[in-house]
């Protein structure tokens, strides 16, 4: 099992025809991921590599071929519009790969995924991949071992690196997830536990984050009310000087918080089994799993925190209708302590 | 990029918000005549001479002077400009002033605080207000987070008036300043998306004895990724308060911040790369650095990291931690070899590479003939790194 993308998956590809967008798709299809389909307007009706066809938008490659899922690899200064544009054409799923989007634009095009029920995963990010079956983005497949532990990250290449740990003890993944580290993205680390407690294919959950932002002290609330499978953690930044930018817009302390010191201790406090070597997060994530036992698979376990479908089950219908049930509409106190109205930085 | 207080506040009169009489200076001489032009204008002796530097705190460090008439005024521009400000916001070895900022004194009744800034819990633009100016917003936030009222902002709406009078109202400032409040709060706003800012953020907001509301002080830091819809960004950016091995790294197209210690770092990915520097202080070791050549890069950009991290003399050993994705491992040690080979090493090479292409990287690296030493993995690396910048053995 996994959450978000498998087998089923039917993936389009915005801005099929560009540099990175033409090299990775090539990728996912090695990889064995359903492309069905191109958006790179004006070269409708053409084929990439005389295979995937390629439409002039998004609501055409839908009509046509039915994807459900959207890979966006559209340069910074139109990617609001192409994420807009997915959502429209009834795509479920947004991947973003892009980096470098104005924060005001994806303030404005989250509002809008918001209102529509779509989910999004980055901008920035690497993707999602569940190994053996699909990859959206562009994370190295090889390093990948299916599996039952889920991998949610703030970063790219130290996720591979966390991956290639796990597989390296034969420990397989359920689902990676690279959420990427912008201040304002899609899916965070909230809604990926969410769907990792709620996956009876996830024993398991490795979560990597990083300086900067609240997204891990949040995690470690809703880990200590709601998640019972072992959690392991590892947190990027400990030696970065106050003040800083380093490299990912996210990664900004200011203030007292957003330190690693504090996100931390917030996830020791939640029962997450923290790391400082991150050369050890596999190690951490075994000994996790070797500690507790796996857990009790009460149905109401699941769903009491989740609040929310797990999309594959509309993916595995493979129905369109199925995707008129918006899989990210948040219900009303769905998470009703994730979200305190404090102070705004 | 982050702006200097007068730039900040040429953009809030622009849009509306009444800003104090002012004039910038580069010398004594400029500071001088923009007294007699404040002066003369405002027909009050008293001015204000204010470091401009890009960071905060600068009263406490000695940067900003109240003085009485054109004489005093170049005095204290005398002491400040040139002076090594030390805030503590810019580190022990502080920055040297360059500018002045010349300002018309004012009678001030109260001082608040506003700021707009993204939120990234509740995912909209936010704006914050306190009663409490003139002190860091993040001790108001300790001490007493009462005090602060902040309104999320509709991105499809923007700041409508009564949204302003909420927060304006909350204040019982009185007539008319809370009506004046209300219409600065919306031009700050206004600003912020027009601008594309990461902040605008004005500490303090003073209300004058006559009900009239400035900003005092203007702190405009603007959104990077925003920078290609704004033309004229340009000319505001001020090489001088850049280090300039960071701003070439960043003109190369790859981030550098140098560190206080003697490892110098070559990483792919931001997260890898502080991991890096992490990994380097859990085994004792001391970063030098923190370097991100990105995602794809070249070999030609390689070359030029290595030089970068070759350049700063206290390096005394380099680790090369790169997990090849969209980097491949053999472009990587291409890079390598051609800045080892063109600019000679003097001192110790640690190499991990994993990742696409790594049995063609590592082949290079052995093929090449140079003294390299391979990390078996991350933490295999990192501990070579540390003794061989202790002038220990691998």
């Amino acid at each position: 099992m996994s959450i978000l993308v498998d087998r089923n998956t039917k993936v389009v590809i915005q801005g099929i025809t560009g540099g990175a967008g033409s090299f990775h798709t090539r990728q996912m299809i090695a990889y064995g991921t359903q492309v069905v389909a191109g958006v790179t307007p004006g070269k409708g009706g053409s084929k990439f590599d005389d295979r995937v066809p390629v439409f002039d938008t998004v609501a055409r490659a839908v009509a046509e071929t039915g994807a459900d899922t959207s890979c966006i690899f559209v340069p910074p200064a139109f990617c609001a519009d192409a994420i807009a544009e997915a959502a429209a054409a009834g795509i479920r799923l947004v991947v973003v790969i892009t980096e470098g989007i104005p924060t005001l634009d994806m303030i404005a095009v989250r509002r809008l995924l918001d209102e529509q029920g779509v989910r999004m995963v980055g901008p920035n990010c690497p993707g999602v991949l569940t190994p053996g079956e699909c990859k959206v983005g562009i994370a190295p497949g090889y390093v990948h071992r299916p599996g039952r532990v889920g991998v949610v990250s703030r970063s790219g290449t130290l996720t591979y690196e966390a991956v290639w740990q796990l597989s390296a003890l034969g420990i397989g993944q359920s689902t990676c997830i690279g959420i990427g580290g912008d201040p304002v993205g899609g899916i965070d680390f909230v809604d990926a536990l969410t769907l990792f407690e709620a996956d009876p294919g996830t024993d398991a959950v490795v979560l990597i984050g990083e300086i900067g932002g609240a997204a891990e002290e949040r995690a470690a609330a809703f880990i200590r009310e709601h998640v019972r499978k072992p959690v392991a953690a590892f947190i990027a930044g400990v030696t970065a000087p106050p003040g800083k930018r380093m490299g990912h817009a996210g990664a900004i302390i200011s203030g007292s918080s957003g330190r690693a010191a504090d996100k931390i201790e917030a996830l020791r406090a939640a029962g997450v089994a923290v790391t400082a070597n991150p050369a050890e997060i596999g190690v951490t994530l075994q000994a996790a799993l070797a500690a507790r036992p796996a857990p009790r698979r009460h149905v109401e376990v699941r769903r009491a925190p989740a609040g929310r479908p797990a999309p594959r089950k509309a993916a595995a219908a493979g129905k369109t209708a199925a995707r008129k049930v918006p899989p990210s509409k948040k219900p009303a106190g769905a998470r009703p302590k994730q979200r305190p109205g404090k102070k705004g930085r | 990029m982050k702006l200097h207080e007068h730039q900040g506040k040429d953009l809030l009169r622009k849009a509306g918000v009444p800003v104090p009489v002012g004039r910038v200076a580069f010398s004594v001489e400029e500071a001088e005549a923009a007294a007699r032009a404040v002066i003369e204008e405002t027909k009050n002796e008293t001015v204000v001479v204010k470091a401009q530097i890009h960071a905060g705190g600068r009263g406490k460090g000695g940067g900003v002077k109240v003085v009485r008439g054109v004489a005093e005024a170049r005095a204290a521009a005398e002491k400040i400009l040139g002076m090594r400000l030390v805030t503590h916001q810019t580190g022990p070895e502080g920055k040297v002033v360059r500018r002045l900022l010349v300002e018309q004194g004012l009678d001030i009744a109260r001082e608040l605080y506003a700021s707009v800034v993204p939120d990234r819990e509740r995912r909209r633009v936010v704006l914050m207000l306190s009663s409490e100016g003139g002190m860091e917003i993040e001790e108001v936030a300790r001490r007493s987070p009462e005090k602060i009222r902040t309104r999320a902002i509709d991105p499809a709406y923007g700041m409508r008036p009564f949204e302003a009078r909420d927060l304006a109202y909350g204040l019982g400032l009185g007539e008319p300043a809370t009506g004046k409040l209300a219409r600065v709060l919306q031009a700050l706003y206004r600003v912020f998306v027009a601008e594309d800012c990461a902040l605008v953020e004005v500490n303090p907001l003073v209300v004058l004895r006559g009900g009239d509301v400035l900003a005092l002080d203007a702190k405009v830091n603007l959104d990077d990724n925003a920078a290609y819809r704004h033309k004229d960004r340009e000319a505001l950016a001020d090489p001088t308060e850049e280090d300039p091995t960071e701003a070439a790294a960043r003109a190369a197209g790859f981030s550098y911040i140098r560190m206080h210690g003697d490892i110098g770092c070559m990483v792919n990915g931001a997260g890898l790369a502080m991991a890096t520097m992490d990994i380097l202080k859990h085994h004792g070791g001391e970063p030098a650095n923190f370097l991100d050549v990105g995602g794809g890069a070249s070999q030609e950009q390689v070359a030029q990291a290595f030089k970068v991290i070759l350049s700063d003399p206290a390096v005394k050993a380099i680790f090369v931690n790169i997990f090849g994705g969209i980097l491949k491992c053999d472009v990587l040690a291409e890079g390598v070899i051609a800045a080892v080979q063109e600019a000679g090493i003097r001192v110790p090479l640690v190499v991990r590479l994993e990742g696409t292409n790594v049995e063609r990287g590592r082949q290079l690296l052995a093929d090449s003939g140079l003294s390299i030493v391979v990390g078996q993995d991350m933490d295999d690396g990192a501990r070579k790194a540390v003794a061989l910048a202790r002038g220990q053995g691998a």
